[in-house]
């Protein structure tokens, strides 16, 4: 099926796989399910996952080092889980850091390589998306455990909370105004109840993705920037406070979901 | 050198089920960039398939295919242990070789 058959069958479906449906589901749905198996078989983001982990082992930047003494928050060099576990409390930095602000901090410490543009898919960049996606992908299948022990972390679900309740920008949108309610869809595009356990947790590890649509491989500090942009809010600078607290107000929501990452989206 | 390419090779009965996921960027040649100006042509023109150093399998490609494409396609008489090679070759000459093992 080439690329515009795709887009077509994909645009005349129902809303994605992470929306809770009230009522049994239909035929149509249940179909859909079984073409978005078909194309998470030979998912492109295997390619991204490849790339990261050779990024992982490589030695590179001023300091010749590889990223395998990286602390993701379970020991130097711990992958697996690290993911499921992320945005956490770091001591060395002082504050809570999501996996790409972290991916970004241990390039800097342990290579010497400084991601000045922190721009989406801009050299350096590339590398984080790379390296976002084998951290994923590490943890694909465990439950969701995004800790809550440090008043940091704390502090962080609640700001999260403020700010997924908060309108503004010329439209008075926030993000309950389309993630705060069960069966909504906006055009033919599901909406998950960010507010809720089960939708929450296949959001929150959704994300990193390949998305169909534009060929490109989205991080979780990607998707909540273009979030903000439907809203016709102001662009957030990479790894912003407000993009790390939603991401632990959703991740502490969807606590114990069975991750997806990386997944294949519209 | 050109990304790697993903194969998994699973041996069911007498056949093996050969899936490839290949790197590449396959321009078709009639997008326009930002500025307006052409993106020239550059794909895929050839993929063959060896199973231990045997042809089995071949394609010619062209500018419909898409980016980052996914192949799948059987062969007969491969066993768990067999080795397949997949070559693809492109239009500006750059090629690029993997193998794996068929589980």
């Amino acid at each position: 099926m080439n690329k515009r058959n795709k887009k077509l069958a994909l645009l005349i479906t129902l809303p994605l796989m992470f929306t809770s449906w009230a009522a049994a589901q239909s035929q149509a749905e249940k179909d859909i399910d079984k073409y978005r198996e078909m194309i998470a078989d030979g998912n492109p983001a295997d390619l991204w996952d490849a790339k990261g982990e050779a990024l992982w082992k490589k030695k590179a930047g001023p300091k010749n080092a590889s990223l395998e003494q990286c602390d993701l928050g379970l020991g130097p060099g711990v992958v697996k889980g690290a993911y499921v576990s992320l945005p956490r409390y770091f001591a060395d930095a002082n504050k809570v850091m999501d996996l790409e602000v972290r991916l970004s901090y241990c390039m800097k410490t342990l290579q010497g390589i400084d991601v000045k543009d922190q721009n989406y898919n801009k050299d350096d960049h590339k590398n984080i998306i790379a390296l976002a996606t084998y951290v994923a992908a590490a943890s694909q299948g465990m439950p969701v455990n995004v800790p809550q022990s440090h008043p940091e972390e704390k502090r962080m679900y609640e700001t999260g909370k403020i700010a997924f309740f908060y309108r503004a920008g010329p439209y008075d949108f926030s993000c309950a105004t389309c993630h705060n309610a069960d069966d909504k869809r906006i055009r033919l595009q599901g909406l998950p109840n960010l507010t809720k356990n089960e939708p929450a947790g296949r959001a929150f590890t959704s994300w990193p993705a390949y998305r169909v649509s534009n060929a490109q491989l989205w991080p979780m500090q990607k998707r909540i920037d273009d979030c903000l942009r439907l809203q016709r809010f102001p662009a957030p600078k990479f790894g912003s406070e407000a993009t790390i607290a939603l991401s632990v107000y959703m991740g502490v929501n969807g606590k114990g979901v069975k991750s997806l990452a990386p997944a294949i989206k519209r | 050198m050109a990304d790697p390419m993903r194969i998994r090779a699973q041996a069911s009965g007498d056949k093996a089920t050969v899936r490839v996921l290949m790197s590449h960027e396959m321009e078709s040649g009639q997008r326009k960039d930002a500025s307006g100006k052409l993106v020239p042509a550059w794909f895929i023109q050839e993929v063959t398939a060896k199973l231990n150093g045997k042809d089995v399998f071949s394609a010619e490609w062209g500018p419909a295919v898409s980016k980052n494409p996914f192949l799948q396609f059987a062969v007969k008489g491969a066993k768990a242990g067999d080795k397949i090679a997949v070559t693809w070759k492109d239009n500006k000459g750059e090629s690029r070789t993997d193998e794996a093992t068929v589980s």
